[in-house]
């Protein structure tokens, strides 16, 4: 049996806004493990959010149990948490949130910036593999305003890769990038995943889904639907039959 | 996260907003470099008191008539006769920590040669005079003892009066001038001595022997003064008491009585305005102190600004595992850097303004190497101080929060 990267066990979140406690969710189990490829998927309001920070490690449920990589996350302070954060997980966001006017090896060092573990020529040299990884290895020195949509993005990934994590978070990493773009962006993931690395994608796009090896729906703060996709499409294929721009 | 790599965050955080942290810095550069300057002429002017009235003859005791330092209705020392020379004399027979001593009278008049006249004062005192004072002569001699027995019509005059009524530079010695229309014989010219920091013009005076002055000029049988030298600096305070005592008994003051006469050395005198104008100094030190706090405070407002502005990026920094210590460091040492460059450039500007005044107000100054360490000192407290609670706060924020933040 593969390793089990997550293990979530009857994981409950409530919230308390005034006198009302929302149940954003209410009871959630499931595994991920080492080398899938998993969307999570549902409508504003499904819990998909406060999942996604429960599995960042940037919230804390209120009860269940939540492993990552072995690790029970529930009742580590704050600091713990931003550890298992730093070493553990790769977090992709919908708007890239690179550095301004920092280049983009710059800006994938960060992470390792919070490991006092790893020095300087290391952090420099595992920066330029990310972004090799990602097909940027030319323009190290490029700042985000010179890189286009896509690019930025290839730079977070980049980012997210640069600390080895167990598990690549993405959230709506193809939000803000048109179809073409997000195709680009979603070969670069479907060759990460293939290279062994477990990625968690959360997202409302259900074409996204179509290019993972498993989707989970959530709907009301529970799980809908948790399939395995037989029939995993290709996202360089998809994109090389989309119609040539015209320039 | 390493000591080196928060510099560098914080030394990129500023030079991507160049112009608005300069703004910032402006108030401690200015805090600073007043603090500097202001200290520099407060030191100076005291060292400048100090050796004005030590070439003036550091271990001077003067006595005048009257209590001058108390009581709000007293006359002027000059028109107090409690003086005598039968006091000067018992002083000058039974005060052995005295090296010298002189009766002083003095009076202002008119110096007259010829045609050209020009108003000073005459001092009439015995040949000892030079050496307490510390004077030497140009030209000339200083009168005798005998002279001084005869009521002698001699004089020696300062370089001022030299120049006034001898303006064609011919030699003064042997010349015969005249004060109040009596005529004096021109023995000597006094070395010439410039203003004293207070302004006056040593050499602006002419001496004569007192006897002198005292029958022939004034007709008065009381003194203006006693000038004294002790034996040594350490030895005046004693030789104040020991006069104190005499004068007291000479005087016949019962215990209730306060003193008809004062006493004073020099050193009493340094440390008079020594004090005087350290307490200008630390007027003008807090005036410096309080530019430097709303220093501070700008440099706390820019903070708050930047952890504002700077919500997202603190988001992503403790996503991607930075602590909330790590976050506080950062703003911090932001704040501390922008208080230290302010504080460089401040003891640079407060330098270059202490070089201007001395050449070109020609203030006399005194750059103190402790004003420059305790700008600093107090630069780096006010950047830990007021950076402090900017940083808490965007090392408080929830990642959550901060990351959604637009």
């Amino acid at each position: 049996m593969a390793k089990e990267t997550i293990k979530i066990e009857n994981l409950k979140r409530q919230f308390t806004m005034g006198s009302e406690t929302v149940h954003a969710l209410k009871g959630i189990s499931f595994t991920i493990e080492e080398g899938e490829f998993v969307t999570i998927m549902g409508s504003s309001g499904s819990g998909k959010s406060t999942m996604l920070n429960i599995l960042g490690c940037l919230d804390q449920p209120t009860s269940g149990n939540y492993e990552i990589d072995g690790v029970k996350v529930k009742n580590l302070s704050k600091n713990e948490l931003a550890t298992i954060r730093n070493e553990k997980i790769g977090f992709i966001f919908q708007s890239y949130n690179l550095l301004a006017r920092t280049s983009a090896i710059e800006n994938v060092e960060l992470p390792l910036l919070y490991n006092s573990k790893v020095t300087s020529e290391e952090r420099r040299e595992r920066a330029i593999k990310a972004l090799e990884m990602v097909g940027l290895g030319d323009r190290l020195y490029h700042t985000p305003s010179q890189l286009s949509g896509g690019q930025q993005q290839r730079v977070a990934i980049a980012r997210s890769l640069v600390n080895n994590p167990v598990m690549i978070l993405a959230d709506e990493a193809t939000g803000n990038l048109d179809t073409r773009t997000s195709y680009e962006i979603m070969t670069l993931f479907q060759e990460l995943n293939k290279k062994g690395i477990t990625i968690t994608f959360v997202t409302h796009e259900p074409d996204i889904a179509t290019f993972s090896s498993r989707t989970i729906v959530l709907k009301d703060g529970e799980i809908m639907q948790d399939y395995k996709n037989h029939n995993v499409q290709s996202a360089a294929e998809q994109l090389a039959q989309l119609p040539v721009e015209n320039h | 996260m390493r000591l080196l790599n928060l510099l560098k965050i914080a030394y990129k955080a500023i030079i991507l907003n160049k112009m608005r942290t300069l703004l910032t810095m402006l108030g401690i550069i200015i805090g600073v470099a007043s603090v500097i300057a202001m200290l520099a002429i407060g030191e100076g002017s005291k060292e400048s008191i100090r050796s004005t009235i030590s070439s003036m003859g550091s271990n001077m005791i003067t006595i005048r008539p009257g209590a001058d330092d108390r009581g709000p209705a007293r006359g002027s020392g000059g028109n107090v006769q409690t003086l005598t020379l039968e006091d000067y004399n018992v002083i000058n027979e039974k005060v052995d920590l005295l090296s010298n001593s002189t009766p002083v009278v003095n009076s202002s008049g008119q110096v007259i040669n010829g045609s050209n006249n020009w108003p000073s004062s005459i001092y009439g005192v015995y040949p000892e005079y030079l050496d307490i004072k510390v004077v030497g002569l140009q030209s000339g001699s200083m009168f005798t003892d005998a002279e001084v027995k005869t009521a002698s019509k001699v004089a020696l005059i300062g370089q001022t009066v030299v120049d006034n009524v001898f303006p064609n530079g011919e030699e003064p010695v042997g010349q015969m001038i005249r004060f109040n229309n009596i005529p004096f014989k021109v023995i000597g010219v006094l070395e010439e001595k410039g203003e004293n920091t207070f302004g006056q013009d040593q050499d602006d005076i002419v001496i004569a022997p007192f006897t002198t002055v005292q029958k022939r000029i004034l007709a008065i049988d009381y003194l203006n003064q006693i000038m004294a030298s002790a034996v040594s600096e350490d030895d005046a305070p004693e030789a104040v008491e020991i006069i104190t005592e005499i004068l007291r008994e000479q005087h016949k003051l019962q215990d209730f009585e306060d003193d008809d006469f004062t006493v004073r050395s020099m050193e009493e005198l340094i440390s008079t305005f020594s004090s005087t104008s350290e307490m200008l100094t630390i007027l003008l030190v807090a005036v410096a102190g309080i530019s430097l706090l709303i220093g501070g405070i700008g440099i706390m407002n820019i903070m708050y600004v930047s952890v504002k502005e700077r919500t997202k990026e603190i988001g992503l920094r403790m996503a991607v595992g930075g602590k909330g210590s790590d976050i506080l460091m950062q703003f911090l040492i932001e704040a501390i850097l922008i208080s230290i460059t302010g504080g460089v450039l401040g003891v640079a500007l407060g330098l270059g303004a202490t070089v201007f005044i001395e050449n070109f107000l020609n203030w006399p100054t005194s750059v103190a190497l402790y004003s420059i360490i305790i700008s600093f000192a107090v630069c780096a407290i006010t950047g830990i101080f007021f950076g402090w609670y900017p940083a808490r706060k965007a090392a408080a924020l929830d990642p959550i929060t901060a990351l959604r933040y637009e």
